[in-house]
Formats: structure tokens, C-alpha cells, sequence
């Protein structure tokens, strides 16, 4: 006897009122597309309740992908069995035993199919028994048991299920439409996109590589970060904006300590008309309140003028310590911290302006028309689409 | 040829030397050089270190690169004590370690470390109570072999790591040279804060091998220079064996999982017939490793039968290769309790997923052989 099923529950998704069927179908979606890699393995929904169907395939290596799916609240493996108190005994024995850390439990027996002749409390009490006479070491506690061996006995079969696994909760991926993420290729960026996906956002990336000031390998520390992203949700078209003749004029243009805001700025009205062609109808950015000049609240009213798009700031009120270890938990940190210019940290004055004028950067800004180099970056923009299946790099083939 | 004496070395995989080759010649250029040949080298390292972090179950930030076994022990103990010994200077270890962590406490001691050096039973097995009342105030260190290299016991790591996770100040080292890819040992949630092993033990090359430093584990590196791999261990990478050693990590694991059962029968065949012939004393205890069998023919000088089977194309091999230069008697054999005539006449048998048990049949009958010649010479 093994586990066969993996039980999901879709907590916040019951509140969904109306949209509750097509949020579900996408969770369902969602899965079956994670799970891709394993052959056999089905998704299948059943009077509210989804459930994985093994096949064969190893339950922890199953478990384990699903862990990354947004959407998800809990889990817990089941095993089904025909509805025969024999083997439901066998079953349930199985899942006690094979609990880790287990030195209490209980049974709790749902009796949904009324035809079956044992009723609830009765099948209790049998369940006990049959568990207590067959193990030792282990003693009921129906208050706080390490294990709730919960019986299921519906018309089509009984399911038993122990432990409760925690899930990454939030909403499935795609049922909150799509953002622009500008990512950088430090700590916070991927962290942003991360926490948008939570909340069922679809993400496309945007970002501005100033070859040869930044490298070849600034830009796949962000295409490795893209990466890492996706197996959060699926696959994420990453838009790299040849940023060089545009920024190096800024600087030439502007006076030093405004640079950087009308850089931002011009990042800004770059990824809206993306957003515009692409029918994404957001932005999401890394920023964090008052960690760089940049991501003042003075700051943040200056660039924003340029866009009406509203901007999603899912970090804005953390600390530095809480985005660091997100950034541990969802693996993305060793990345950022890969030692390369990206293209914030290059022309950087030496005293940026923490508080910029909107009337002082619009003065600025009106030195130059810069509406032809934002046209040449948008048209020279590479778009590199990057999936977690394409994950083998094809020149290292075989080396491993 | 029949070659018995794997946990010497081991052959090159072919698929092994084969990466190596490819490696060496695409991608030569240095990781940390910053033109585009050198980003290159640099992603395939990286993909290197995930690799393997995946293996072993660990993070990727916990690999350190090495040249093999003596250099990870090295760099764990020497390390752990240079950079901790403000806080104590006492370490534990066992009588029975690899030269290059006994040698490597020794030489601290000269530096004015203490070191207890636990005892073992007969069964070459240390106890985790005799470790336990070792743990001082001072200790900063404890280092305990997975697997013993000249009989193959196997140490209770598991219950040690548990054990020294009640210790927050001291670090814990695992020789784990021996034990890789024949006795499985995890490291998450081990309580292990380093682990040795060693490339050419698993049919990879000479000069490869991991050191795993457990996040937040501060060492004082044995080499300084250009910061390569935490700072811990500067120094050109050496790309090709980095990836070679990979290699041979994966298809070691593979035969682990596939042929594991295959060993284990053969060893248990192999013990139980030694056990039968006479003047052979088994010292390999029942439960040991399923690649090394250490018995002695009390008497008889372990070269000469080494020389008559070695004639034959059959090799074996007196206790380890590391230490078969010193003195004749065996510091693993005599700590186990055993008489100096038994600790001076050890042999030892090691094998690996691909010895069959004809070989092992053929090795007995040749041992047999040479036995009733040599029995005249034996006092």
C-alpha cells in the first residue's frame, strides 16, 4: 500500500463568489502544468475538492513541485481505497505509520455516502481499536494529536488522508492579470515579482541592459533570475531595452545630481509604452521606501509623474532584513548578489538628489527631445522568452 | 586484471575523463576573467555548483571546490580552528581517522590545540556516549569519519550531528571520503557543519572533490590569493575537474540506488568465505561498509601476499594506500583492540559496482593458493 493522491485545498479561493469556477480551473491549470515532468500523474476536481493522482509517481517528489504553486493553502497525501472496512483498517494503519515524529493521534471519520453500514462513531471507535491493537508506542489524544488520520467515505470511495501540509497560499498565477516587472538584477526586483505573483499575477520582466558599460553577464544574472521566477508561475517574457545611447545622453544632458531621476523617468515611459503594446495594465518595481535616493517619498512623486499606469510596490513598507530573507527563501538571492555593474549602478553621481523637483526635472528634461532614442530603444528591444522546461543549457549538454 | 584495491582509487569513468577532455579544450578561460570567453567558463561553473548542490541535497552557496579528501579534512580542521580558537581550543576526533585528519589535529596540537582522541570498540565504531562526555567548555571542533578507510566501519554520524546540534559553539566535520556512493549519509538538517569527499574515490580523477560548508560557516583559508569559492579556497578554478567530479557524483549516485544490492551480496559472500579458510581473521566487523573487507593472516607479511597475488594481476592492498608507507602495524586494526601480530599482517579487500562475484571467486581461489604455498615460510 502507498500513497496514491495528493489532496489539495484552495483556502481564500472558496470566498471567490462567482469567479470561483474560473479561479479553480486555473489552479487546475496551473498544476497540471508544474507537473508536466511526471508522466502519469492526473488533475483532476471532484465536488470541490482537487485532487493529484499519483499514478506510480514518487508522492515527495510530487509533493515537493507543488509546494511552489501559488494558490494552493494545504495538502495532505491520501491514499483511496474501495469502501470496505478492510481496507480502510489497512489504509489507515498505513498512514499512521508512516507519519514522522508521531507519537499521538486520532481518527476522524466523515461518513458522506450514507448507504455505508457503519456509522461514524461506530467506524470510529473500530479505526481506533484496529490502530491502538496493531502498533505500539502510540496513544490517542483527541485534543492535540501529532496526527489526524481523517477517513473520507464518499460514493465513489473512501479517501484517507493524514498530516496537513502548508501550501504557499496566495492566488493562482493568471487570475489577476499581467504586470510589467522591471528588474534590475539586485536583491529586491525579483523579490517584488515574486510577491505579485502571490496575489495570481502573471509577470513580463523589463530590463535595461547599457552594453558595454554592463555585461554580457549582468544580463543573464536577470535572464537567471527570470528563471528561478518561473517556477513560481509559468513562463515569463523578459524585455532587454538596449539602454546605452539613451542614458549616456541623460548624463551628458542633465546636471549630475538630477541624473538619476530623469533616468528613472525615462525607464518609466519606456516600460508604459510596452505596457501599451503588450495589454499589460501595470508596472511592479522593487521599490522600497527611503532605501536609495531614488525611493524617496520626494522621489517617488517625481518620477511617477510620467506615468498614469498605477505601480505596484510590493516591498514598499519592509525592511531590508525581511526582503533578504524572501529573497533566501525563494532562491533568488545568491543570484543578485552576483557581483556585476547593472545599469542603476553605472553613471551613479556621487550625490544624487533625494528630494527632485517635478518642475526642476521637467526644466531639465526639456534641454533635449529625447523622443527619438526612446523610440530607437523600444524598437531594438530583444525579447527573450524564458520557460522552465528550456531550463538545460544546450552548450553544457552532456557534460554533466 | 581484478582490481580489489578501490578504495585506493578507483578507474576514470570513461564518461568522466570524457567531460574532462571536452571541458579543458571549450572552455579554458578563467571563470573570473571578465570578456565574454571568461562568462562562459564562469556559467558553466555556476552550473557546476548547482549540480552538485542538487546530488547532495545542500545549497549551492555550501560547495567549496577542492582538490579531493586531504585537502577538504585540511581545510575543515584547520580552518574551524584557526578561525574559532578565540572561543576554545579543544578538539575531538577518533583514533581511527584518515592520516589527514589525524596528522592535520596533531599538527595543531603543536600549535597549542588539545585533542582527545576517542577509542574505538572492536567493531572499529566509536560511541556517541564516550563523545558526548568528551564535549568540554572549549571545544570548537568535533571531527568523525563516515567510513573507515582500512576496515569500513561505519560511525554513528547521525546521532553525533544530533548531538552536536545541541552545541551551538562547536562545528562538526564528517571524512565522508569513504562512505560517498556506498553508504548514504544526508546533510540537511544533519547537524553537520563540513563534509570531505573526494573525486577519484568514485571513479572520478585525481585532484577533484567538495568540500560542503554548511551556510553561515566561517573558515580560516588554508590558501589566500584571488577569493575564488567564498574566500575559502582561492585559486584558478579548476573548471574541468569541476565539472568531471560532477559528473562522476551523478552516475555514482545512480549506481548507489541501482546496484547497491548487487555490492552488499557480494561483500557478504566474500566475508563468509574468508571467514571459512584457515590462518584468516576477519577484521571488518559484520555490519561494516559493503566495499571493504579487512582481514589479517596473523604470521605472514601482508606484502608478500600482496607481491604473489599481484603476479597473478590480482591487486589488493595493506591497509590504506595513505599510510601503507609508515611504520608496519595498523593504527586502525590495534585500535580496535586486536594483538600488534594482527595489526601487522592486515589486508584489504575494496570493491566497487563493477567487481563480479567470478572475480571475487578467482581472488579467493588464488588466496587459498598462495596460502598453502606460503604456509611453509609462515612462523
Amino acid at each position: 500500500m502507498e500513497y496514491d493522491h495528493i489532496l489539495i485545498r484552495y483556502g481564500e479561493l472558496a470566498l471567490k463568489g462567482k469567479n470561483r469556477k474560473s479561479f479553480v480551473e486555473k489552479l487546475q491549470q496551473n498544476i497540471r502544468h508544474k507537473l508536466q515532468e511526471f508522466e502519469n500523474v492526473k488533475v483532476k476536481r471532484t465536488q470541490g475538492r482537487m485532487f493529484v493522482l499519483l499514478n506510480g509517481h514518487d508522492p515527495h517528489e510530487v509533493l515537493e513541485k507543488c509546494k511552489n504553486i501559488f494558490g494552493i493553502h494545504s495538502f495532505s497525501l491520501a491514499i483511496k481505497v474501495e469502501n470496505d472496512l478492510e481496507k480502510i483498517k489497512e489504509a489507515a494503519l498505513y498512514a499512521l505509520k508512516n507519519g514522522e515524529n508521531i507519537k499521538t493521534f486520532k481518527v476522524t471519520v466523515k461518513r458522506i455516502d450514507k448507504s455505508f453500514p457503519i456509522r461514524s462513531q461506530e467506524l470510529n471507535q473500530i479505526l481506533g481499536g484496529h490502530l491502538l491493537s496493531n502498533t505500539e508506542d502510540y496513544t490517542v489524544d483527541v485534543h492535540h494529536p501529532d496526527i489526524d488520520v481523517k477517513v473520507e467515505i464518499r460514493q465513489e470511495a473512501t479517501y484517507i488522508t493524514s498530516s496537513i501540509i502548508r501550501g504557499s497560499g496566495g492566488l493562482p498565477v493568471g487570475t489577476s492579470g499581467k504586470t510589467l516587472l522591471l528588474l534590475s538584477g539586485g536583491i529586491d526586483s525579483p523579490v517584488a515579482g515574486y510577491l505579485a505573483m502571490k496575489r495570481g499575477v502573471e509577470i513580463e520582466a523589463i530590463h535595461f541592459h547599457s552594453p558595454p558599460f554592463t555585461s554580457d553577464r549582468a544580463k543573464q544574472k536577470v535572464i537567471d533570475l527570470a528563471e528561478k521566477l518561473t517556477s513560481y508561475g509559468s513562463k515569463i517574457n523578459v524585455h532587454v531595452v538596449p539602454f546605452t545611447k539613451l542614458q549616456q545622453k541623460i548624463f551628458q544632458e542633465t546636471p549630475d545630481n538630477y541624473g538619476m531621476t530623469v533616468m528613472r523617468r525615462m525607464m518609466l515611459r519606456i516600460s508604459e509604452r510596452v505596457c501599451q503594446k503588450e495589454g499589460i495594465l501595470s508596472m511592479t518595481t522593487g521599490e522600497n521606501l527611503g532605501q536609495v535616493a531614488s525611493q524617496t517619498m520626494t522621489s517617488m512623486y517625481t518620477i511617477n509623474e510620467v506615468t498614469n499606469y498605477p505601480i505596484l510596490r510590493p516591498l514598499i513598507t519592509m525592511d531590508k532584513d525581511e526582503i533578504i530573507e524572501i529573497s533566501k527563501k525563494i532562491d533568488t538571492f545568491d543570484i543578485s548578489i552576483r557581483p556585476y555593474e547593472d545599469c542603476c549602478t553605472i553613471f551613479v553621481p556621487k550625490a544624487p538628489k533625494t528630494k527632485p523637483k517635478r518642475d526642476r526635472v521637467n526644466y531639465y528634461e526639456s534641454n533635449y527631445d529625447y523622443e527619438e532614442l526612446i523610440q530607437e530603444a523600444i524598437d531594438g528591444i530583444e525579447v527573450i522568452e524564458i520557460s522552465e522546461k528550456k531550463r538545460a543549457e544546450d552548450v553544457f549538454e552532456g557534460l554533466f | 586484471m581484478i582490481y580489489l584495491d578501490n578504495s585506493g582509487t578507483t578507474n576514470p569513468h570513461p564518461e568522466v575523463l570524457k567531460s574532462f577532455q571536452e571541458v579543458s579544450t571549450r572552455f579554458f578561460a578563467n571563470p573570473s576573467s571578465i570578456h565574454q570567453l571568461g562568462g562562459e567558463t564562469e556559467k558553466l561553473l555556476i552550473k557546476s555548483r548547482q549540480q552538485a548542490a542538487k546530488l547532495l541535497s545542500v545549497h549551492e552557496d555550501e560547495i567549496i571546490f577542492t582538490s579531493g579528501g586531504t585537502e577538504g579534512n585540511n581545510t575543515a580542521i584547520k580552518g574551524i580552528a584557526l578561525q574559532h580558537q578565540g572561543r576554545g581550543k579543544h578538539i575531538i576526533t577518533t583514533e581511527i581517522e584518515h592520516p589527514s585528519v589525524y596528522e592535520a589535529c596533531k599538527s595543531l596540537e603543536s600549535l597549542g590545540f588539545e585533542v582527545t582522541y576517542l577509542p574505538v570498540n572492536q567493531n572499529g565504531v566509536v560511541s556517541v556516549k564516550d563523545v558526548t562526555e568528551a564535549i568540554r567548555k572549549d571545544t570548537i571542533l568535533i571531527s568523525i569519519m563516515h567510513v573507515n578507510n582500512e576496515i569500513g566501519s561505519i560511525q554513528p554520524i547521525q546521532e553525533i550531528g544530533q548531538l552536536a546540534k545541541k552545541y551551538p559553539k562547536l562545528f562538526f566535520h564528517v571524512d565522508h571520503v569513504q562512505g560517498l556512493g556506498k553508504v548514504p549519509l544526508t546533510l540537511e538538517n544533519s547537524g553537520i557543519d563540513l563534509c570531505s569527499m573526494s573525486g577519484h574515490k568514485i571513479h572520478g580523477l585525481k585532484g577533484t572533490g567538495i568540500l560542503y560548508c554548511r551556510r553561515g560557516v566561517k573558515l580560516f583559508p588554508l590558501f589566500h590569493g584571488g577569493e575564488q569559492e567564498r574566500m575559502i579556497r582561492s585559486g584558478t578554478e579548476n573548471l574541468a575537474g569541476v565539472v568531471s567530479f560532477v559528473k562522476a557524483l551523478r552516475l555514482i549516485k545512480e549506481r548507489e540506488v541501482n546496484d547497491g544490492d548487487k555490492l552488499r551480496q557480494l561483500h557478504q559472500y566474500l566475508a563468509a568465505e574468508l571467514e571459512k579458510i584457515d590462518f584468516v581473521q576477519l577484521n571488518s566487523p559484520a555490519n561494516s561498509a559493503p566495499h571493504i573487507v579487512n582481514f589479517s593472516i596473523p604470521g605472514l607479511k601482508p606484502e608478500v601476499m600482496i607481491h604473489t597475488l599481484g603476479k597473478q594481476g590480482t591487486y589488493i592492498s595493506t591497509k590504506s594506500a595513505c599510510s601503507s608507507k609508515s611504520l608496519d602495524e595498523s593504527r586502525i586494526v590495534k585500535a580496535c583492540g586486536y594483538s600488534s601480530e594482527r595489526a601487522k599482517s592486515a589486508l584489504r579487500v575494496s570493491l566497487t559496482y563493477d567487481n563480479t562475484m567470478d572475480e571475487i571467486k578467482i581472488f579467493l581461489k588464488q588466496l587459498k593458493e598462495a596460502l598453502s604455498q606460503l604456509k611453509e615460510v609462515m612462523e
